[in-house]
């Protein structure tokens, strides 16, 4: 029966361990802030792990180890009232003594988050919206700051500086495999530095729950060497490119006339709302709404037909359109690489 | 067994508290495509009036959903360009009593759908039929036509002064410290 209990707790162990490693971990640190962050968290488990055995053993020895009474019970020893004293009193100060290390060590490990960010090289304004990020990079010359969504590339091995605010509630952004958590706060500017020490991809996560779709509010960080990332900068900073087919130069004309142009954003077209995601190179990206469908014709048209299906509750609305202009408009947005 | 039933009545009611209403993401088909047409004249030849309402109407017209989704695309569509948040600028005023087309959701609805003659641009097809359909609503409650249950609430940053908890204290006003 133990046995057969045994095994059936066996694959859940399994999976349990699992989950501490992949692109989504705080217990597999990638980066710095992660680093520390894990170091810190292991030696706390460790030291609370001794300290709560030997208090278990301190509890269970008097149950174990019973003590005859004596001749006179009410009779005090002053020698081992003394000695219990001391006990106690070293007790006492050893838990003092540990909690003021603790303390240290998380003073000095948010040190050492603060400094990654002094020399960042980059800048990357993170709003949150429900259930979406926009990404802003700064840039001191005006035409080369670049608005996109939800997928972060940041030069490897470089610092990065995220400013990060909200403007409908609060939401989180948490890259457990680069650092902790910081809050999106609607009308304040959190700052939040990371780096990554090798190129990679690490999945992020709305970390407060925000609505209906927090669940799938999820982001990339995609971490690549510094001449990949330069050459990403600069397609992304391009305009849309022209609609190649037939289909999707109707495909463009229909993006304009219908509700998409509402309310998103191409680059080098009329389209230019800012309350969506900016489409400008929108199949260059590896996911679609969020994190919530992998980048594909099929999603892209699934996506597009019945947002309110995949994704309940969030702004898209269903767009009242028939199959050729739904195809259509998917071959045009299938295009903008 | 009493008191067991007099217990189960306070728990029936928080149960009920629960129930709130359907948010219709989706569109309705059952409703149909508010394609109808929506007369602008009571006069008709013949004196046969036709009908003004619409099968969509009662659905949005009090639903605190709606009207709150109405308000968030008043902002994203930048109605207030002209409307100026329903106080009127080069559009006219939407939050008195006066109604050019009259005061019905079918009538903003068409005037939304539309357009109307110097100025009000036609957003057929631009916006989806359920979100014009919200923004009227939203256009309605703006003069308090929508049960305050439902209507949604002035944005912090229109009110007249600072809350309460925010204005400086009436006792030190003035004094230097």
């Amino acid at each position: 029966m133990r046995r057969l209990a045994f095994m059936a707790l066996a694959p859940f162990c399994v999976l349990l361990l699992q989950g501490c490693a992949g692109w989504q971990s705080a217990l597999d640190p990638k980066g710095p802030a992660a680093d520390e962050l894990a170091w810190l968290i292991w030696f706390f488990t460790a030291l609370c792990a001794v300290v709560w055995v030997l208090v278990m053993i301190a509890l269970a020895a008097p149950l174990v180890m019973r003590s005859r009474p004596g001749d006179e019970p009410l009779l005090l020893d002053a020698g081992a009232e003394r000695r219990k004293m001391r006990v106690v009193v070293t007790a006492v100060g050893l838990t003092a003594i540990i909690l003021i290390g603790l303390t240290l060590l998380s003073f000095f490990a948010n040190r050492t988050l603060a400094a990654i960010g002094s020399e960042a090289v980059l800048t990357i304004k993170v709003t949150g919206h429900q259930w979406w990020w926009e990404l802003r990079y700064e840039d001191a010359t005006p035409s080369r700051i670049l608005t996109t969504a939800n997928e972060i590339h940041i030069p490897a091995g470089e610092p990065v500086r995220l400013l990060l605010t909200s403007t409908d509630v609060i939401h989180s952004f948490w890259i457990p495999s680069l650092a902790g958590k910081l809050d999106l706060i609607p009308g304040h500017m959190n700052v939040l530095d990371i780096k990554a020490d090798k190129p990679g991809v690490y999945r992020g996560q709305c970390a407060e729950f925000c609505g209906a779709q927090h669940a799938n509010m999820g982001t990339f960080i995609i971490a690549e060497p510094r001449p990949k990332f330069d050459a990403w900068l600069n397609d992304q900073l391009q305009p849309a490119g022209a609609p190649a087919s037939g289909e999707a130069k109707a495909g463009a004309d229909l993006f304009l006339k219908r509700p998409c142009v509402m309310c998103h954003r191409i680059g080098g077209t009329p389209a230019g709302g800012t309350v969506a995601p900016d489409l400008t190179h929108i199949a260059s990206r590896k996911t679609l709404a969020a994190g919530t469908l992998t980048m594909s014709r099929g999603n892209l048209a699934a996506w597009i037909a019945d947002p309110q299906g995949i994704k309940p509750g969030s702004h898209m609305p269903v767009a009242d359109l028939n199959g050729d202009e739904l195809n259509a408009i998917v071959a045009y947005l299938e295009g903008l690489k | 067994m009493r008191q067991a039933l007099a217990m189960l009545l306070p728990l029936t009611l928080v149960l009920v508290a629960c129930q709130r209403e359907e948010r219709d993401t989706r569109p309705q088909s059952a409703l149909g495509s508010g394609e109808q047409p929506t007369p602008v004249t009571a006069l008709e030849p013949g004196g046969q009036r036709p009908s003004a309402s619409d099968n969509k109407a009662a659905s949005f017209e009090a639903n605190a959903f709606h009207l709150s989704e109405g308000k968030r695309l008043f902002g994203w569509f930048n109605c207030s360009g002209c409307h100026a948040n329903g106080g009127g600028g080069m559009g006219p005023a939407l939050m008195d009593e006066k109604w050019l087309y009259g005061s019905s959701i079918e009538s903003i609805h068409a005037t939304i759908r539309d357009g109307r003659p110097n100025g009000m641009p036609s957003f057929r097809q631009k916006i989806p039929d359920d979100q014009i359909w919200e923004l009227a609503a939203f256009v309605r409650a703006l003069s308090g036509n929508a049960p305050s249950s439902a209507a949604p609430q002035r944005n912090d940053d229109m009110m007249v002064h600072p809350s309460e908890n925010r204005l400086p204290d009436a006792a030190t006003l003035g004094k230097s410290p």
